[in-house]
């Protein structure tokens, strides 16, 4: 059994958006049909996206630290969206994991939508069908492409290469690694959706320094400085050396 | 969540339908075994139509919920794992089963079927009518589980939903039927529009009862998703400074009624109001005066008063998703 699944560093991220723009880019341009978007100059501009950044701040000022958050399908391995749809347009793949809308058989009741706890999927308004994160499944498996490029739009996009991509079911793959060794956790666990999308936490690097580390063993009486200099006549260490 | 007009009469248009139907063939058990006086063929009939007319216009409603209606045929397909698909399967079936009454009623083609112990006949109208009053249980259940099974939107995660959508929707049925009555009394049948009033009163002091224990229910709710979890961070100052879009999104559309407290606060006085608390005046007068104007008047108001209801069920649900979505910036 396969899952194909990301796993996005939230200590490497840095909120730059070049994953939503890529995303946006490849999955608007592909033969499903665009992404539509509504007055994108306009006052009130609003689009479809698979794939947001948000930010969130942690911590009262001054403690405080500036989380970005990317958000998308997290291909749940038990997806709530999926039974609830009447029609059979969502789905989850046998072979891979990937859960999927069907554009063709979408009524767009948006009852999936109320069924996914995490907000993943948005209704196109033009198009009045459900739309969601398709793990860029018409490219992962695209043999025209250059194998380093069958990745999923935004893991390719990332500067700082805080999106990996892989299967969370083989144990050495890069991602079931990253979720291991790097403390990888689900969101909203309490649902029991288990997602297949993973984040990794934020890490401090800190060096602990004990106290008795700060002190000198041979400084029996805690006077810090220079030691006074013996008189030329006091013995010395070593009875070579002499002032 | 936001209240979907379209879903508000839905809900509440099949409710009316399934109850007036309900009561009609209440009114038919008794008369059947000789507790009530049989109505002519031509009460049942209309009364059955009237019931069909209101489940036309749920089901018409239902359609403006859609992207694209014209696939609706699709939904019928995963009844073994959606509530929605059940319920569009168990709709038309109803409303199928209700025309077969009123056409066995209307066109007098009743042939009997079996005889009961004691020399009851059990003709089509009844068997059709008993058919018919399972599927409108059926139909409840489907509609109200649509919300209930949600395991996340703990407002609705409840048995309660169930119990709620069956009594309100039996309850202005029941009262629809009281008013239809008072125009069939004559001179050799009197009206059966007290028989109705009483049963509305029960229903709707269940109703009562049910409704304000859901409002006592999710008053208390803890929320099980917090922005901890939501973002897997343990701090308990975390707050939202953009959510990707600054124009909103369907998120932002869909999940939140955008109304203010204060309007939250004032329609659910309102509804019960409206929905409860006038209607059983106005069934309890009826008890011993059974007026057209009264029960007319207790059915709109009642009907008003569930919109409400409605409005505020839809409202008051507070989606995990919203967590996401606090702040635009
Ligand atoms: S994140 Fe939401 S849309 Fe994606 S599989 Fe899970 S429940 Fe479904
Ligand atoms: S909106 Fe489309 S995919 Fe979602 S439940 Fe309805 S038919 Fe299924």
């Amino acid at each position: 059994m396969t899952q194909l699944a990301l796993v996005i560093d939230l200590n490497v991220c840095v909120g730059c958006h070049a994953c939503v723009t890529s995303c946006k880019e490849w999955n608007t341009s592909g033969s499903a049909g665009p992404l539509c978007d509504e007055n994108p100059y306009g006052a009130d501009p609003t689009g479809t996206f698979f794939n947001r950044v948000q930010t969130f701040e942690v911590g009262q000022y001054p403690n405080t630290e500036t989380v970005h958050f990317p958000k998308s399908c997290l291909h749940c391995e038990d997806p709530p969206c999926v039974p609830v749809c009447p029609t059979g347009a969502s789905y989850k793949r046998k072979e891979d994991g990937i859960v999927l809308v069907d554009y063709d058989k979408c009524i767009g009741c948006k009852y999936c939508s109320w069924a996914c706890p995490y907000g993943a999927r948005e209704l196109d308004e033009k198009q009045q069908v459900m739309k969601k994160c398709t793990l860029c499944v018409d490219r992962i498996y695209d043999t025209t492409l250059p194998e380093r490029d069958r990745k999923p739009s935004c893991v390719l996009a990332c500067p700082t290469s805080a999106r990996l991509f892989g299967d969370v079911h083989d144990e050495e793959s890069v991602v079931s690694k990253a979720i291991r060794e790097s403390a990888g956790y689900a969101l909203m666990p309490e649902w029991g959706t288990h997602p297949a999308n993973h984040y990794l936490p934020r890490r401090k690097t800190s060096l602990k320094i004990h106290v008795d580390e700060l002190e000198r063993v041979d400084n029996p009486l805690k006077v810090d400085g220079k030691l006074p200099k013996p008189q030329k006549s006091d013995p010395t260490l070593d009875d070579v050396t002499s002032w | 969540m936001k209240p979907a007009f379209s879903v508000i009469f839905l809900t509440t248009l099949i409710g009316v339908g399934q109850g007036l139907f309900l009561a009609l063939y209440t009114q038919q058990s008794y008369a059947l075994f000789g507790l009530l006086p049989l109505q002519d063929d031509a009460f049942y009939a209309y009364g059955s139509m009237l019931a069909l007319l209101f489940l036309i216009g749920g089901l018409a409603s239902s359609f403006l919920h859609l992207g694209h209606p014209e696939r609706a045929w699709r939904t019928a397909t995963q009844w073994r794992t959606s509530w929605l698909s059940r319920e569009v399967i168990a709709l038309p079936a109803f409303m199928g089963v209700v025309f077969v009454y009123g056409m066995t009623n209307l066109l007098d083609f009743r042939p009997v079927l079996v005889i009961l112990r004691g020399g009851i006949p059990v003709d089509l109208s009844i068997v059709s009518g008993g058919l018919g009053t399972l599927l409108a249980f059926v139909l409840f259940v489907c509609t109200a589980m649509i919300y209930g099974c949600l395991r996340f939107l703990r407002e609705w995660h409840s048995p309660l939903t169930v119990i709620n959508f069956v009594l309100l929707g039996t309850a202005s049925g029941f009262v629809l039927a009281a008013f239809y009555a008072t125009f069939f009394a004559t001179n050799y049948s009197p009206t059966q529009a007290g028989f109705f009033a009483d049963w509305a009163f029960i229903i709707t002091l269940l109703g009562l009862f049910g409704r304000s224990a859901s409002l006592w229910r999710n008053a208390r709710l803890r929320p099980t998703s917090t922005v901890q979890t939501a973002i897997g961070i343990k701090h308990p100052n975390i707050v939202q400074k953009s959510q990707g879009a600054m124009g909103g999104s369907f998120n932002t559309r869909e999940f939140f009624h955008g109304k203010s407290p204060a309007f939250l606060r004032a329609i659910k006085p309102a509804f019960l109001v409206l929905a409860f608390a006038i209607p059983l005046l106005l069934l309890f007068a009826a008890h011993s005066h059974p007026a057209a104007w009264l029960l007319g008047t207790a059915f709109v108001l009642q009907y008003t008063g569930l919109l409400a209801e409605r409005w505020y069920f839809f409202a008051e649900a507070n989606h995990p998703q919203n967590l996401y979505y606090q702040t635009i910036g």
